[in-house]
């Protein structure tokens, strides 16, 4: 099987979406003709293919994409605008929660937004925290979008075909440390549902409930607890609207325990979604109180030591396993 | 001007280029200093120009290619070099780094690497003279880029309804990431954007310290005179790629060579030399001198302590 980075994997899945369907076209701030021009780049390449009519090259005017997206898709186009960092979101945000979000119902169900936006996050970059900032649970939280979040290179090829396919807007989120981690990916075409969430590691101890780079503690943890003879269950969440809720709790009712680990920060975090969810309808198999593991309630600072202070790792996961066991 | 005021300004762009040669070279072992690295080489004489017009209690609000600018504004170079070390005795003690040194101290109050995030804030800065009938200017810097986002249009808007105290300085450096100007615009000068709100524009040299110091000095005086604000636009060049990791592949190698030539360093000690106000020698005493600031301010930041890990817990509320 090829190996791609996650970066690639989205390249891949782009060029093959673009030569399927005429309709689908992509926009963004340096897309086509980046100040970063290398073989990792999600867009790389896709301009000398497809030239300038589908990839446009936009001014820096997030709100102007994120719009050209709304009006775009409502037509029958299929746009994948892409937010350089997801900070920057903020500035599309109003095109996106308040219009690609809310038009159909506005229109009763009679119009569509098939858009994708496609948004690079996370901390580690050493930038600061007005490039790093996971707003995941922003997105989360505003109905008629859904959201996407892949861990591995194949999840994101496969998710983005699908997220292309989709008849409503699509926020895909991909971690830009993740952008760089090469990982088998299979040929061709295939498409991996949105919704559906996907065992990593089979455990019997305790669930460990994630997404995005952090499935990369996880998995760290896991193993190593594996020495001391604890069992971790790893369910990679993939997509957090629609929740696949059938995985969640039915890996919950197996392992009686269970861990959410998610870079971004703690308070009003997709984290507390999760614990909310199995309190409410699997209280009865928990056999330990649930725990988040999160980044603090602060913005991601520059420093390299207060940055690595940040980024949750697999020393608090395993701490709080042990502290569960 | 005269030729001391001058000579100062020759000075601070030196100090400017000196200090970013540095970060450039020593960027390029990440394990030194890692992420981004964004400098102005070649646009040195926008901030020096500014800066000698701006007293202490003036405002500036400036972007993420802001190194000359705190400097020009006063800031010290050992406080900045820390601060783009991550060190504790930095300007911010690590929060920031090189993208967004606050520097309080000198009125530098947002150092913003969201495109186009300061223009509405120095409407605020400006407003806040005009409610408190205090006799200060806000300077915001931005980029021809900026120009693009909405935010520059709603500020500007405001700023000229109510007449307020500020000067938006557009440094147009021909590039917006890996576009060209006509690439994401098809406005020739930014300053003809001023006409919309029917604020005055003004476009000026921007490798011309001394034009630059000119065009503020009156500009300041409009605005604390009820008749701000002003847009001004300094056409300048970025030298380098956006950052010290671009390899400037879109960047044309003949047009780089001819900005280099308009060096604004080189233009105004070709001035002062010609006046007979400035000797080889004076001129090589400027170049160590600024020289040993920088070598200083990077001894000092290495020999500075990092930040302990829990101190990131700080300073998130008041
Ligand atoms: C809101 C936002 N969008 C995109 C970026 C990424 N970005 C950083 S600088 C830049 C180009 C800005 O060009 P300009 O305003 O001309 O300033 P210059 O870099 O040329 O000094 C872009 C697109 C950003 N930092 N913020
Ligand atoms: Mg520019």
């Amino acid at each position: 099987m090829q190996e791609l980075t996650l970066g690639q994997a989205v390249n891949q899945a782009l060029r093959e979406e673009m030569s399927r369907d005429e309709r689908v076209f992509i926009a963004g701030e340096g897309v086509g003709v980046s100040i970063h021009s290398g073989p990792y780049g999600a867009t790389n390449g896709l301009l000398e293919e497809f030239g300038p009519r589908r990839v446009k090259d936009t001014p820096v005017s997030e709100a102007g994409i994120a719009g050209l997206a709304v009006g775009a898709s409502v037509m029958g186009l299929l746009p994948v605008v892409e937010i350089m960092f997801n900070p920057f979101f903020t500035i599309a945000a109003d095109q996106i929660v308040n219009h690609a979000a809310k038009l159909r119902y506005l229109s009763g169900g009679k119009s569509k937004f098939p858009l994708v936006v496609r948004v690079k996050t996370g901390a580690g970059i050493g930038a600061g925290c007005q490039h790093s900032h996971n707003l995941e649970a922003w997105v989360a939280h505003s109905p008629g979008l859904k959201v996407v979040m892949p861990s591995t290179p194949a999840d994101a090829k496969g998710l983005l075909k699908s997220a292309i396919r989709d008849e409503n807007p699509v926020i895909f989120i991909e971690d830009m440390i993740l952008h760089f981690v090469p990982g088998p990916v299979p040929e061709g075409d295939y498409t991996i549902p949105i919704g559906v969430a996907d065992i990593k590691k089979p455990g019997r101890d305790v669930t460990v409930i994630t997404w995005s780079k952090m499935l990369g503690a996880a998995f760290k943890a896991a193993g190593q607890l594996e020495q001391e003879g604890i069992s971790v269950e790893i369910v990679d969440l993939r997509t957090l609207v629609p929740l696949d809720e059938t995985t969640i709790l039915e890996s919950v009712r197996r392992t009686g325990r269970l861990v959410v680990l998610h870079e971004a920060t703690r308070t009003g975090g997709f984290g507390g979604e999760i614990a909310a969810l199995v309190a409410e309808k699997a209280f009865d198999a928990l056999k330990a109180p649930i725990k988040r593991i999160t980044a603090p309630d602060i913005p991601v600072p520059f420093s390299k030591p207060l940055e690595d202070f940040y980024i949750p790792n697999e020393i608090s996961l395993m701490d709080s396993i042990r502290e569960l066991l | 001007m005269d030729n001391n005021e001058q000579k100062k300004l020759l000075r601070m762009m030196l100090l400017i280029r000196r200090f970013e040669e540095k970060l450039v070279d020593l960027s390029q072992d990440p394990q030194k200093l890692g992420g981004m690295m964004i400098v102005c080489m070649g646009q040195e004489a926008v901030a020096a120009g500014v800066g000698a017009v701006l007293l202490p209690e003036d405002v500036i609000i400036t972007n993420h290619r802001s190194h000359g600018h705190l400097l020009a504004k006063g800031a010290e170079p050992d406080l900045i070099m820390a601060e783009i070390f991550g060190r504790r005795t930095g300007y911010n003690k690590g929060k920031s780094g090189t993208l967004h040194i606050a520097v309080p101290e000198v009125n530098a109050l947002c150092t913003t690497t969201v495109v186009g995030g300061g223009i509405p804030i120095a409407v605020g800065t400006a407003f806040a003279a005009q409610y408190t009938q205090k006799d200060y200017v806000t300077v915001c810097f931005f980029g021809n880029g900026a120009s693009d986002e909405g935010s520059f249009h709603e500020a500007l808007n405001m700023a000229s309804l109510w007449n307020l105290p500020v000067i938006f300085i557009c440094e147009n450096n021909v590039y917006s990431g890996a576009q060209r100007m006509e690439e994401h615009t098809k406005v020739k000068d930014i300053a003809d954007r001023a006409a919309a709100y029917a604020m005055r524009g003004e476009i000026v040299d921007g490798n011309d310290a001394l034009a630059v110091y000119e065009a503020v000095q009156k500009a300041r005086q409009d605005c604390l005179s009820g008749a701000g604000p002003v847009l001004i636009e300094c056409k300048t060049y970025r030298w380098g790629g956006h950052g010290t990791a671009d390899q400037q592949l879109y960047q044309p190698k003949d047009e780089i060579a001819r900005w280099k030539e308009k060096c604004p360093i080189k233009g105004l000690k070709a001035s002062l030399m010609q006046a007979g106000a400035l000797t080889e020698q004076e001129y090589q005493q400027l170049e160590s001198d600024t020289g040993k600031i920088v070598e200083q301010s990077v001894q000092f930041a290495e020999a500075s302590p990092w930040p302990d890990p829990a101190e990131a817990l700080e300073d998130v509320y008041a």
